[in-house]
């Protein structure tokens, strides 16, 4: 009986740390637990004196164990590495047009893409309407890797210590007073060069080669460069964690809410009775415009915030 | 002359690749990548997609190098900074 | 020999996969092992596309009124790898903010002797 109680007890337990956990009340059990490492140096001594003698018999086993290892992964390595060029040696020539991955899908999307699309573009026609969910995912996807890469690098009271606080106030100081001099005057050159090519790809998505992702990581790198030469005090100004967060989630939920559009008009093979315009202008071929230009915007503040996450850990 | 290119050009992704593997520094192994994924860009303009080499310009050769290097420094394997 | 030559970035793919293989495999620094990775997946890209390439034709990106599709190459496999080449580096900067955490916690990036701290540490 009282085993069952304990049982239980542990279980409530469980949940109701699952619970302050869901609530974000880490207070008592951090996610990770911050204990600043001994320095490096003193932390290697100490482990060679205390553990001389237990370590070697390790060590050899260690490295009895590592050299089978080593000799397992480069047999694995050239197994996978040969059955891959037999198959190699089993594929059609190489640009033969009866390739069998040259199939009927491929003249449905070239001969009908551009009067159902709209886009110049075919890979862009693609990926931004027949497989807009896909793409749709895969914003997602960038999203939720910066969502990790906050988890892991956002500095706050539970992973930093007060020497790494203090290093960043100082770094903050160095920033603020030195100002390079050729990067400055080459980078106000060059960041509105860039951020205005960035613009031209994002927008010209459906009509040349670029599109969201070539044009959002142009875009991104603009900012990083701005970022570099000018510091990120200024990079605030405009640009915050409260700014990056609306702006990816507003890219986002345009980007479901006007796919979600096309379910209400007609379901058959997600119709969007949106003008398709003439091929070759800007203002052409439906949503792809649209989705394009909000792929971008998330692109660009991913890239930034993976620059500025894992400089100094803060956007 | 096109075929020359195409029997260097993944040569010397293979050359850049075992440099990678085999070189003792870590910035040089970074820089080698870097200079791997501009190649593939090239590649992929021979392969006539062009969407591939803007993508892989930008992010290969662009964002992807600079987190590496940043990650170099954060965990102090650069020669010549304050923070070796 | 020769249809190795002839599909020459296919056989470029399949050895730069292994080498990339290997590197994962082999190296003990970590960083190294995710420049491995990024190997394994530009050697994937690569073969992906040249299954899409088709000698003589154009990008597809359309000219004139008509499309015919004898003119163009392959779309599909430029779509899925411009997916990948985007999706991969998220992955790169997951793994490198990783590869931070552990640098805090145990001051090295070789993976051997991380797992020895660790296991050190669970001794204690």
């Amino acid at each position: 009986m009282s085993k069952m109680a304990k049982i239980k007890k542990e279980k409530q337990t469980a949940w109701q740390r699952f619970c302050a956990w869901v609530n974000g009340d880490t207070a008592d059990r951090p996610l990770m637990p911050a204990d600043p490492p001994a320095p490096r140096k003193t932390k290697t001594d100490k482990n060679k004196k205390q553990k001389t003698v237990s370590s070697r018999k390790e060590g050899i086993e260690l490295n009895r164990f590592g050299s089978i290892y080593r000799i397992c992964a480069v047999l694995i390595g050239v197994a996978v590495v040969t059955v891959l060029m037999v198959t190699v040696l089993q594929l059609p020539l190489f640009g033969s047009p009866d390739n069998p991955a040259v199939n009927e899908v491929v003249e449905r999307y070239v001969e009908k893409g551009l009067e159902e699309t709209g886009a110049v573009n075919m890979v862009a026609g693609m990926i931004l309407d027949y497989r807009a969910f896909d793409t749709f995912g895969e914003s997602s996807v960038l999203f939720l890797a910066v969502t990790c890469v906050t988890m892991l690098l956002m500095r706050d009271k539970n992973n930093t210590s007060k020497d790494e606080d203090l290093l960043t106030a100082r770094e903050h100081v160095i920033e603020g007073y030195e100002e390079d001099i050729i990067l400055t005057k080459i980078a106000r050159l060059l960041i509105p060069c860039a951020l205005v090519y960035g613009i031209y790809v994002v927008l010209n998505g459906h009509i040349s080669p670029g599109g969201g992702f070539s044009g959002g990581t142009i875009m991104g790198s603009a900012l990083i460069l701005f970022a570099v030469s000018f510091g990120m005090i200024r990079m605030s100004r405009f640009f915050t964690y409260a700014t990056f967060k609306k702006v990816t989630s507003c890219a986002l939920l345009v980007y479901a809410a006007s796919k979600a559009y096309s379910f209400f008009t007609g379901a058959n093979h997600l119709e969007s009775h949106i003008p398709l315009g003439t091929p070759g202008a800007i203002l052409s071929s439906g949503l792809i415009l649209i989705l394009d230009i909000c792929v971008g915007i998330v692109v660009a503040c991913t890239m930034y915030g993976f620059y500025a996450l894992f400089t100094k850990g803060e956007l | 002359m096109r075929l020359i290119l195409e029997l260097i050009l993944p040569a010397l992704l293979i050359v850049c690749a075992l440099a990678v593997t085999f070189s003792k520094r870590l910035l040089v192994s970074v820089v080698i990548y870097t200079s791997f994924s501009i190649i593939m860009s090239v590649i992929w303009v021979l392969l006539e997609s062009p969407d591939l080499a803007i993508t892989e310009a930008a992010v290969g050769a662009g964002v992807s190098g600079l987190l590496l290097i940043y990650t170099l420094k954060k965990i102090h394997a650069l020669k010549g900074t304050s923070d070796e | 020999m020769e249809h190795l030559l002839i599909n020459h970035y296919e056989t470029a793919a399949v050895i730069l996969f292994g080498i990339g293989f290997l590197n994962l495999l082999l190296q003990n620094n970590l960083v190294k092992k995710v420049i491995g990775f990024g190997i394994m997946d530009s050697a994937v890209y690569l073969f992906l596309a040249s299954q899409g390439y088709i000698v003589g034709r154009l990008a597809p990106i359309l000219v004139g009124e008509v499309a015919n599709a004898a003119d163009y190459i392959n779309p599909i496999p430029a779509g899925l790898v411009l997916t990948g080449i985007v999706v991969s580096v998220s992955v790169t900067a997951f793994s490198l903010a990783l590869i931070q955490r552990l640098y805090q916690k145990y001051k090295t990036v070789n993976f051997d002797e991380i797992v020895q701290l660790a296991r050190q540490k669970g001794d204690e």
